[in-house]
């Protein structure tokens, strides 16, 4: 059993002296894991970073066996992320987030292309424009794994202007008249979200952003497996909430 | 048919030894037959060094280093500078600078970095003790000098904060060109951060 993909690289855990377990997200064969002999070597460590674009070959005796990965370098991303905390904490949270919510070896080719457009993203757009980007593309995962909100009219009134909630069980939107008596029991549905943001994203619009995806990615597609949110997307929305730290680089 | 067994005592020789890092059963069981083709010269010696060592090195209650000491020999020598701390993320990286002899401070190891996958967070780290450190005064800079992966990044990335809530100067390594470093050989990532860091010349 053997393929050839793109991929890029969630996780890498040490297995035994010299080996390490990866963990890919694979254009056309989904989340997968194999063993890459020699993966704490000089030549390999700096590939072998989350992030990273790489070509895979993967390879086993039977197709249920772990099998092992030989992987040539295509893009190089982790070095975009080590200099910013909000940065890291985003690539952290989208690897684990990823890693919890996909089945192995089951082909979601969006996912992959809505993970790598997210990780160019970081190099053209500012930190707190790409927190948002972040908070879309756990939309886009929520959709993909069949969770998708509908944010196209109230779920009410039917109405399509001012929706400014989210009702937490059915995941449809709600307007501001329709939510007023029950605020305090919806999430907030931020602008930006809706492609209607006049001016900037908040720190405030990417909590109520995170809340709104994690909730729903908690509820739908973690919990049934009995898993958390991962620790890490916590301090990414803590992050995004303090807002952009003084000196951080705007490119 | 039973492989052949040379006794319990050898067999638990060549177990142990195929634990250390770099021995498989193969080497150790070699490593094993030199031990005891050389009893007098290397297998006592050695045994009681290992003993000797087992008794004497202690993890330094300040540190983290291991010595046998405690508190440990650079945090007892007067000669090294009180109010640097460098933070490493283990012992080996620690010996690292030491034996480039190009750090005159003292030393903070935390026992790992965090790791985001497999859920060690800061707790897990000897985090809180290097806040103890620098919260009682007198601490002029804080060193990272953590691995430029994402873990160790992102451990710097956490100590640096909890350093600023307490108003400690913060520094890290750079990332770029390493010493002897031919521009065509070198990966991406590393061209991008030597870039990231670039300063007038």
């Amino acid at each position: 059993m053997e393929w050839q993909d793109n991929a890029l690289i969630l996780s890498v855990r040490p297995f035994q002296e010299t080996g390490v377990i990866l963990e890919l997200m694979s254009r056309l064969h989904g989340r997968h894991l194999g063993l890459v002999r020699g993966g704490v070597g000089r030549a390999l460590r700096g590939v072998l970073q989350p992030g990273n674009g790489v070509m895979a070959s993967w390879r086993a005796r039977l197709a249920d066996q772990l099998g092992s990965f030989q992987v040539e370098l295509t893009e190089e991303r982790a070095s975009d992320f080590l200099h910013s905390p909000l940065l890291l904490a985003g690539l952290q949270s989208a690897a684990c987030v990823l890693s919890g919510a996909l089945p192995e070896r089951e082909a979601h080719e969006p996912a992959y292309l809505g993970l790598t457009a997210l990780l160019d993203a970081a190099r053209v757009t500012r930190e707190s424009d790409w927190a948002g980007l972040y908070v879309m593309w756990e939309m886009g995962l929520l959709s993909e794994l069949g969770f998708g909100l509908d944010l196209s009219r109230c779920t009410v009134t039917g109405a399509m202007d001012d929706l400014t909630h989210v009702s937490p069980r059915t995941g449809r939107a709600v307007s501001r008249a329709a939510a007023a008596p029950y605020a305090e029991k919806l999430l907030r549905l931020p602008a930006f979200l809706l492609g209607r943001q006049a001016g900037e994203i908040t720190p405030g619009d990417i909590r109520d952003g995170l809340m709104l995806t994690g909730h729903f990615l908690e509820r739908h597609v973690l919990w049934p497996h009995e898993k958390p949110l991962p620790p890490v997307r916590a301090r990414l929305a803590e992050l995004a909430a303090a807002g952009p730290a003084p000196g951080a680089e705007s490119r | 048919m039973t492989s052949y067994s040379a006794g319990p005592q050898i067999d638990r020789l060549i177990q142990l030894l195929g634990k250390l890092p770099g021995l498989v059963p193969r080497s150790a069981r070699r490593a094993a037959l030199a031990l005891l083709k050389r009893k007098a010269d290397l297998l006592e010696p050695l045994s009681a060094a290992l003993t000797e060592a087992g008794r004497a090195i202690k993890t330094c209650a300040v540190c983290g280093n291991l010595d046998t000491a405690d508190p440990c020999t650079l945090c007892q020598d007067p000669r090294r500078e009180q109010g640097m701390i460098c933070v490493v993320e283990e012992v080996g990286d620690l010996w690292a600078i030491e034996r480039a002899g190009i750090f005159r401070g003292r030393y903070h190891v935390l026992g790992g970095s965090l790791s985001a996958l497999d859920g060690r967070g800061p707790d897990s780290l000897s985090i809180g003790k290097l806040v103890g450190r620098a919260a009682s005064g007198g601490i002029a800079e804080v060193v990272l000098a953590l691995n430029a992966t994402v873990d160790g990044q992102a451990t710097a990335h956490y100590v640096a904060e909890r350093m600023h809530e307490l108003n400690v100067p913060v520094t890290r390594l750079a990332h770029g060109l390493p010493v002897g470093g031919e521009l065509g050989y070198l990966d991406d990532g590393t061209l991008n951060a030597a870039f990231k860091a670039r300063r007038p010349a």
